[in-house]
């Protein structure tokens, strides 16, 4: 069964039971992905599908014939980190790195969302633009968890990024 | 070479300022980031190893009993499934911090729900989890467990000597204002976002597993106790670790049932944990209850202080979660009463969870102090104010620093303090209640013996080696620093390799130490390359300044490169703690200041501020010490207002095992944090003059959103975490 990994062609004939996260994780070597709960819980896992973000742990391999993938590998290199990532190393966005790579999977994903106009929790006006206020940052990113607690420096990195697109 | 410092008296030559590179302290980005941001760090679970099994654990589905069978033949005919492992060279519990020797291993001797008792091995994590699962297991019950850790009547036994001073009941009873008050906290998980894994590898003679753990000088030796091996047949590589927490500090179920497996099956093995078994399997802090007595003079000045506290944990374990810690030193009262007691249980191993002792200890003390003020009816920071000893209350020695005043006065500016009593119901927004409260912060500074190498290189770069971790503190990044600072070089010259059992052994990650004990073993090395640099040059270490490359003696510069003519040179710094806690009571302080919002009715409570004013002496790195307090405040909401794990009184499984129901804050919980350093030099500290800073943000945090919460509504809450059920039971009509 084939599917695209970062641009890769990959091809996934393996355990029905194997979930996304499990053929990324072994089967792929794409380790930057995260294991935190395996049960859609912690947000670890983040990863784009067709360029929408979903709990990698929560679907199977099986279930993405043909579908596009992109993982926290597919976007920067150490020698070239997307503006994103370069943003969570100026502000501290983390401490021991395992949330990481699925917080910035998911900040990719929820700029996007906010610019299509997609409302949220605490958006005020559920049809309107969307103007990504601290709080609907925040919000937007409540399914990702962090134990070290880097919430506020995450918050910044992402409104840096934002304010360096603008 | 090695150059050893025991710390039995301050070091009040203060080096590190003396050094020109000016590049301590600096905010730098950590040199782990670009790894880290790119998912190209590897953690314990994540090394493609050829031929590598899978084993998943079974846990106990009893309280207390006796293994009587397991059925192997129920799963070995399953696809994949290789054997089934139940040993006594498994381990029953994780080992505390600091063992160094096994855990309990008489897997088959079930003393707690969820205990590890087999090892299901395939050659996919597929096949071993659904073996796992079908695992028939055949027990004997005991009926004598003891589940209810909130029965009134538990036998107990008292935790070390008690802290008796002078006549308490007479200072309360004769007291101008006095406060007796119960506070209790419930159970917390670690919770790191990395579960606990390991790959074990066997040759036949070493065992190599790559772990998730704190302090690999110790964990050697609790797997190598546990295997029966020699400690030098056993390697250990963490140089990533996903948080810990206090959970990866002493060896977890994983790590020696991969191991065994490894060694009887001859190929390498992985064990996960799930999220849940972190939960069920490795280490929870105790509940608490604690009882709070504190006498005042009319001025509100402390003449008696009571703290004495209930814990618990299984039968055989030494640890009791230290509440009175920061209590033995902070406040006066010369009528002083402070005791521990614990109870045995049939639950999970209680150990170190972040800031043993303080993180909760001080929440419940400051809110008694909070009831304090309120009942005296002054400022809740004069009342600090008033209450700060010139010398340790029962120990009559000096303190090393005690700049807890600045952090009242720093943080209370910076916030915006309403100075005056507390009247609550003050503010009203719409649905909400506003209110402010602030807590005093503290925790001991601990110092553990550590090693690291400096190695200067001919082409004038250097690495530091230790088997120290970084889990996230930003260890990697502060090493560099103070290497860079002694040696005059850029930090990008500077080569930091942590987490390998076979490099000097470090401190070890745990109770804050990490940074000024491991720090000060590089301080060393460094201090002993300077030497022999300085010798090269006919001079003294102190008539010498390393630059960007150069040494300059006397206005004559030379290149590294040039005065090392190929040589390396390569010194161990070996730092020991010493005898310094005996002459002073060290520690580190702050404050927290934090708006609060209640919802007048669902007693629902928002964070919608919170400051912290920090000291702990010299800072190494701002920018990570700031996370390191930042992340603390995180856990003091959890404490405050959602973390709880909840037993099942019947069974003793733990109700809400993962992070569905173990509500750690979110971001939305978590308002911009605003933290401040303080900045101090504490000779007595380290040859650093720094203290750690991992833990202090936690330790008294909760203490100040409840005394907001009272502020903002009026209503007074002990039993943490102060959910929505509990205020609007106590809430007047809205």
């Amino acid at each position: 069964m084939p599917l695209t990994i970062n641009g890769h062609d990959h091809d996934f004939a393996g355990d029905p039971r194997t979930t996304l996260l499990d053929f990324l994780r072994r089967d792929c070597n794409l380790t930057g992905t995260k294991k935190g709960c395996d049960h859609g819980q912690c947000g670890a896992c983040t990863v784009l599908v067709n360029g929408q973000r979903i709990n990698a742990c929560l679907t199977l391999a099986i279930m993405h014939d043909g579908e596009s993938i992109t993982t926290i590998e597919g976007l920067g290199t150490p020698d070239n980190l997307d503006p994103i990532q370069a943003a969570f190393v100026r502000h501290d966005g983390y401490q021991c790195g395992y949330c990481t790579p699925g917080q910035i999977c998911s900040a990719k994903a929820m700029l996007a969302e906010a610019a299509s106009n997609w409302p949220s929790f605490v958006s005020e006006d559920l049809s309107g633009a969307v103007r990504l206020t601290r709080e609907e940052i925040r919000e937007r990113m409540s399914g990702n968890l962090c134990r070290c607690g880097a919430y506020s420096n995450i918050v910044d990195a992402i409104v840096d990024v934002m304010e360096r697109e603008q | 070479m090695t150059r050893t410092l025991s710390m039995d008296q301050p070091d009040d030559r203060n080096r590190l300022d003396a050094m020109v590179q000016g590049v301590i302290g600096k905010p730098l980005d950590r040199l782990d980031g670009p790894a880290k941001v790119t998912g190209s760090a590897l953690y314990a679970a994540e090394y493609a190893i050829d031929n590598c099994a899978e084993g998943v654990l079974v846990t106990a589905t009893i309280a207390k009993g006796e293994v009587t069978a397991i059925d192997e033949a129920s799963v070995l005919n399953m696809p994949g499934v290789i054997a089934v492992i139940s040993n006594d060279r498994m381990t029953a519990r994780a080992a505390q911090g600091g063992a160094g020797e096994s855990p309990v291993r008489k897997v088959r001797q079930v003393a707690y729900r969820g205990q590890p008792i087999a090892l299901v091995v395939a050659e996919t994590f597929e096949q071993a989890r659904e073996a796992a699962k079908r695992l028939q297991i055949t027990y004997r019950e005991d009926d004598d467990a003891v589940i209810d850790q909130h029965a009134r009547a538990l036998p107990t036994e008292t935790s070390g000597e008690p802290t008796i001073q002078g006549n308490l009941d007479r200072a309360i009873s004769e007291a101008a204002h006095a406060v007796d008050v119960t506070y209790t906290t419930e159970c917390h998980n670690s919770a790191p976002m990395e579960p606990h894994a390991s790959i074990a590898q066997w040759d036949g003679t070493t065992l190599t597993v790559h772990a998730s753990l704190q302090m690999l000088k110790y964990n050697v030796k609790e797997l190598a106790d546990s295997m029966g091996l020699a400690p030098e047949n056993v390697r250990l590589l963490s140089p990533y670790v996903g948080g810990g927490f206090g959970s990866k500090l002493g060896i977890s179920a994983d790590v020696a049932a991969a191991s065994v497996a490894a060694i009887e099956l001859g190929r390498p093995v992985r064990v996960v944990l799930s999220r849940q078994q972190v939960f069920q399997s490795v280490m929870r802090r105790s509940e608490t209850t604690q009882r709070l007595r504190l006498a005042a003079d009319s001025e509100g000045r402390l003449t008696g202080f009571g703290h004495e506290g209930r814990v618990s944990n299984l039968p055989g374990e030494s640890f009791a979660e230290p509440v009175t810690q920061a209590s033995e030193y902070l406040y006066p009262g010369e009528n002083r009463t402070l005791r521990i007691d614990v109870a045995r249980l049939n639950l999970l191993t209680a150990g170190s969870v972040r800031a043993p002792g303080e993180a909760v200890g001080m929440q419940a003390l400051e809110g008694a102090m909070d009831e304090l003020a309120v009942i005296i009816g002054i400022d809740p920071v004069e009342l600090r104010l008033r209450n700060i000893p010139d010398r340790h209350p029962a120990k009559d020695i000096p303190y090393s620093s005690r700049p807890l005043a600045e952090c009242l006065k720093t943080g209370a500016e910076r916030f915006g303090w309403d100075v005056g009593p507390r009247r609550p119901c003050h503010t009203r927004e719409g649905e909400w209640w506003i209110g402010t409260g602030m807590a005093t912060a503290t925790r001991v500074h601990n110092l553990n013996e550590a090693e690291a190498r400096v190695t200067l290189y001919p082409d004038g770069t250097a690495a530091v080696a230790s088997d120290m971790t970084d889990i996230g503190t930003g260890t990697y990044t502060i090493l560099g620093q103070i290497a860079a600072e002694m040696l005059g070089l850029d930090i990008k010259d500077v080569l930091v390799r942590l987490g390998d059992s076979s490099f000097p052994p470090g401190s070890g990650s745990g109770g804050s130490w990490g940074a000024p004990s491991t720090g000060s073993a590089v301080f060393l090395a460094c201090e002993g390359i300077r030497e022999r640099l300085a010798k090269r040059l006919d001079c003294t270490d102190e008539e010498l300044t390393l630059k960007d490359g150069f040494a300059t003696v006397r206005g004559q510069s030379i290149a590294l490169p040039d005065l090392l003519k190929g040589d390396e040179i390569e010194e161990v710094g070996h730092f020991k703690d010493g005898a310094i806690s005996d002459s002073f009571s060290s520690a580190m302080y702050g404050a927290f200041f934090t708006e609060v919002a209640v919802n007048a009715y669902s007693g629902e409570v928002r964070v919608r501020r919170f400051t912290g004013a920090f000291v702990c002496g010299r800072v190494l790195n701002e920018k990570t010490a700031i996370s390191q307090c930042m992340g603390g405040m995180v856990w003091g909401i959890g404490s405050a207002l959602t973390e709880e794990n909840i037993f099942d009184k019947r069974h003793g499984h733990i109700v809400n095992p993962d992070l569905a129901e173990y509500h750690i804050p979110v971001s939305l919980d978590v308002p911009h944090l605003d933290v401040v350093l303080v900045d101090e030099r504490d000779p007595a500290a380290s040859p650093l003059q720094a203290k750690g800073v991992g833990e202090l943000g936690i330790c008294g945090a909760a203490g100040a959103i409840g005394n907001a919460i009272h502020d903002a509504c009026g209503v007074r809450l002990r039993s943490f975490p102060f959910t929505p059920d509990k205020i609007i039971a106590e809430l007047e009509a809205p």
